[in-house]
């Protein structure tokens, strides 16, 4: 068997996440390398690479510069959400970012994606990002509807029932939080606590020694 | 890729028709995995504006055809695990994090079960091995207890204390679906809650969970094998290990780990832990004993694991870690293999039905020639029930429910061939459909001798008296609780709330008696909830006596859509943390679980 294209990158997601070098973490000793894993199913061939607009007006490619090889964390959202799911979310994840400090924007990469792109500009999402006072490493993304949609699909943002899917006011409460060298995603309520949320980025991270 | 080695004229295999998809319907699904699933229809937001479109579910692959009845389910799956002679370092009350172990909290009244030598002590390697679920589907990796799918299988025995130490040596590097931190569950011993596999006690050599204090390498369980009701006992005997009519009989251990059990019980995460005692004395010739029912035992009890898989067009299994949902199986994966089959002798056997989730329900007949078949009902969720049920046709089974089973096959000839066969329906997630008949075939019974020996097992008859049933003490009780078991904003909720690993909803007194009722209001869902460390008794399901088969001791009672049931529970012996959950991984994992602590 040959090198899967996910073993290199796996080899390349540890040393990025500066696992080996922690002086507070056992080196791995633990390995998977002897086995072939085919049935990957997340990937460049599975992430729609379509463009996004970040609330700096910057163009931005989605598996590319968003994914590839990112640990990530994110929601979807829309400005004008008044049922509480995104001012709630949006709480939460600023207690996040604030508690993963430096980690966001170099190691950590948070997402905040808009389910309603025709009212979201760019300029709507700054103004947003300012009023719940986002720092750096906390983009909020817009783009076409289409490949808003084709996203959230992927991401699992949806709900099996076609009626409750078509209803944004029941859009789902839920951050994903995963790694796509380590192809490990998970999801963690958006609504609770912010350390549920933390606790699953902990879990899913491995970095981190305690969850 | 495929092993068509079996398919040469010598040994043509009986094609499994059912489930042959014609060959354009197959490149079509593997082209859409090659895409990644890139197929997958719009949605209503999609094309907003357009009224007309509505979104359609994710489509699944179907998985490949498989050889039908070319392996024997494995013979370790029946025969005991051997026990080591000692541990090293030995184990001991605190964690040992000195010699690698995870930093847990004590265990509970450890002098008392561990230090009179009546113990016997066990190693469990947790690693990642090849497997062959069917012999169409190349081996591939599975992460299982000691390296096998499903584990082996622990005969313990009341009275004697069980030590197991769980190592951890999953690939921590591992790439794909599954959680290399592992949390191994009991289902459903008296244990204290240190030793019952929390879900937040999670650990691997690099991490420990929220409930834990230091990662390790491996984390010792202290299985102390006494009756519920040992504090009460001992008031008047000082020898006692408590109520012996709340006995334990069938039980499994899986993986609990937050948020990721799903993944890691299909990884393979699974097995049996056999409880024995006077009364089931797991031996079939115990003359001397005038307690012993004397139910098949040895070889001739065998534990047999559901568990519904999906695999995809390479015959690998299949997982979408996205999904909010799960991925219900189409595939009924016994004792870790597809479609095998199991020689047995023309005499009497004890089947322990285990339904392993993640997310299909089952109802298991026994057809002969077409013709269902009878046999004799003995235990549900692993206890005995009072009187074996006579003539019964069907075993139900929700998420992690047993069903003990005596089966005669003396009544066939030699030759016969016996189908165990599921007739539940089931095309998503949410809830079963219904039954159909004929049914998919799971396992063929090939009987293929006469019994060597005297087939010397009880002849069960509706009179036999099996074990009485403890007394239901209603002025014991002390407080009242209801759980809602609902979805709301894309999770599933217990009266409106998301599981919390460090939040107790329910703190019940040690030693007090409580009445819980259960209520699924949706007419969308099914929800199989399990309630660790005591076993309940059903008082009324949807207001009116349950079926008899449900009148002795559960952990797990099956919500049906609109069904609401009353539970009396007693939490006696240990203190701390445990939980209740839906026992559909996806919902379990998507937050439908609550903590509660005795105190």
């Amino acid at each position: 068997m040959t090198i899967t294209r996910r073993q290199v990158l796996s080899g390349m997601g540890v040393a990025a996440a500066g696992l080996i070098a922690s002086p507070l973490i056992k080196p791995i000793t633990q390995t998977s390398n002897k086995f072939n894993y085919a049935n990957k199913t997340h990937g460049p061939d599975y992430f729609p690479n379509v463009t996004l607009t970040t609330h700096n007006n910057k163009q931005v490619k989605f598996y590319d510069d968003l994914i590839k090889d990112k640990f990530v964390v994110i929601n979807m959202m829309y400005a004008q959400c008044s049922e509480g799911i995104c001012p709630i979310t949006a709480m939460n994840m600023r207690h996040v970012q604030k508690v993963l400090g430096k980690r966001v924007g170099r190691d950590i990469h948070m997402y905040s994606i808009t389910l309603l792109p025709d009212f979201d500009t760019p300029k709507v999402l700054k103004s947003y990002a300012e009023l719940h006072q986002v720092g750096p490493g906390w983009q909020f993304l817009t783009g076409k509807q289409a490949d808003i949609d084709l996203i959230r699909r992927k991401l699992g943002f949806y709900d099996n029932d076609p009626k409750v899917d078509a209803d944004i006011t029941q859009h789902a409460g839920v951050v994903r939080i995963g790694h796509d060298a380590y192809d490990r995603w998970m999801m963690a309520p958006a609504l609770g606590s912010p350390e549920q949320i933390l606790q699953v980025i902990r879990h899913a991270d491995r970095v981190s020694v305690k969850a | 890729m495929f092993n068509h080695k079996a398919l040469d004229d010598t040994n043509k295999p009986e094609l499994d028709n059912e489930q042959v998809v014609d060959e354009s319907r197959r490149n079509l699904l593997r082209l859409s995995i090659l895409g990644g699933m890139a197929a997958v229809a719009t949605s209503k937001l999609a094309a907003a504006g357009d009224d007309d479109t509505v979104s359609t579910p994710i489509i699944y692959p179907v998985s490949p055809p498989v050889l039908a009845w070319q392996e024997s389910i494995p013979e370790y799956v029946y025969r005991p695990k051997q026990p080591v002679g000692e541990l090293s370092p030995p184990p001991q009350q605190d964690s040992n994090t000195g010699f690698g172990e995870c930093g847990r909290d004590p265990i509970q009244r450890w002098e008392a079960f561990y230090g009179d030598d009546n113990h016997d002590t066990y190693e469990l390697h947790v690693k990642e091995a090849m497997h062959v679920f069917n012999p169409a589907y190349p081996a591939q990796p599975i992460w299982g207890y000691d390296g096998v799918y499903p584990g082996p299988t622990f005969h313990a025995y009341y009275g004697r204390t069980v030590v197991t130490r769980v190592f951890n040596e999953l690939p921590q590097d591992h790439v794909g679906y599954g959680s290399p931190e592992i949390s191994m569950h009991l289902h459903n011993l008296h244990t204290p809650s240190e030793s019952d596999g929390f879900p937040g006690d999670y650990f691997s050599p690099n991490k420990a969970g929220p409930t834990l204090l230091n990662p390790g390498s491996f984390k010792d369980h202290c299985y102390p094998n006494v009756y519920a009701g040992y504090d009460k006992s001992r008031e008047s005997n000082p020898t006692a290990i408590g109520d012996p009519n709340e006995a334990l009989g069938t039980l499994w251990y899986h993986d609990h780990t937050l948020d990721a059990t799903g993944a890691n019980v299909l990884k393979g995460m699974s097995g049996f832990y056999l409880l024995f005692d006077e009364i089931d004395s797991g031996n079939e010739n115990d003359f001397d004993n005038p307690k012993a029912l004397r139910l098949p035992s040895g070889d001739y009890d065998v534990p047999l694991m559901f568990q519904d898989m999906r695999f995809d067009a390479n015959g690998l299994q299949f997982h979408d870690q996205m999904s909010p949902e799960g991925v219900l199986g189409d595939r009924t994966v016994v004792n870790g293999k597809i479609k095998p089959y199991f020689k047995v002798a023309r005499r009497k056997y004890r089947l322990r039905l285990l339904n392993g989730g993640p997310t299909r329900f089952y109802e298991f007949y026994l057809v002969h020639n077409g013709i269902v078949k009878p046999f004799t009902y003995i235990a549900n969720d692993g206890n005995l029930l009072e009187k074996p049920l006579m003539n019964q046709t069907k075993v139900g089974l929700g998420m992690a429910e047993r069903g003990d089973i005596i089966v005669d096959f003396s009544a066939f000839a030699l030759g016969s061939v016996i189908y165990l066969v599921n007739r539940m329906e089931q095309d998503d997630t949410r809830k079963p459909k219904g039954t159909k008949t004929p049914g998919e075939q799971v396992l063929k019974f090939i009987v293929d001798r006469n019994p060597a020996e005297p087939d010397n097992s009880r002849v069960l008859t509706a009179s036999t008296f099996m074990r009485a049933l403890p007394p239901i003490d209603l002025t014991q009780v002390e407080q009242r609780r209801t759980f809602k078991f609902e979805r709301t904003n894309g999770v599933w909720v217990v009266n409106g709330k998301i599981f919390k690993v460090d939040n107790a909803v329910a703190k019940p007194k040690l030693g007090s008696a409580e009445i819980w009722t259960l209520r699924n209001d949706s007419g969308g869902w099914a929800h199989p909830v399990h309630i660790h460390f005591e076993e309940g008794r059903i008082l009324k399901r949807n207001g009116v006596a349950p079926p008899i088969h449900e009148r002795g001791r559960k952990d797990v009672y099956v919500l049906k859509p609109n069904e609401t049931v009353e539970i009396f529970m007693r939490f006696r012996d240990f203190k701390g943390k445990y939980v209740m959950h839906c026992h559909n991984l996806a919902h379990e994992d998507h937050a439908m679980m609550v903590r509660w602590d005795i105190e």
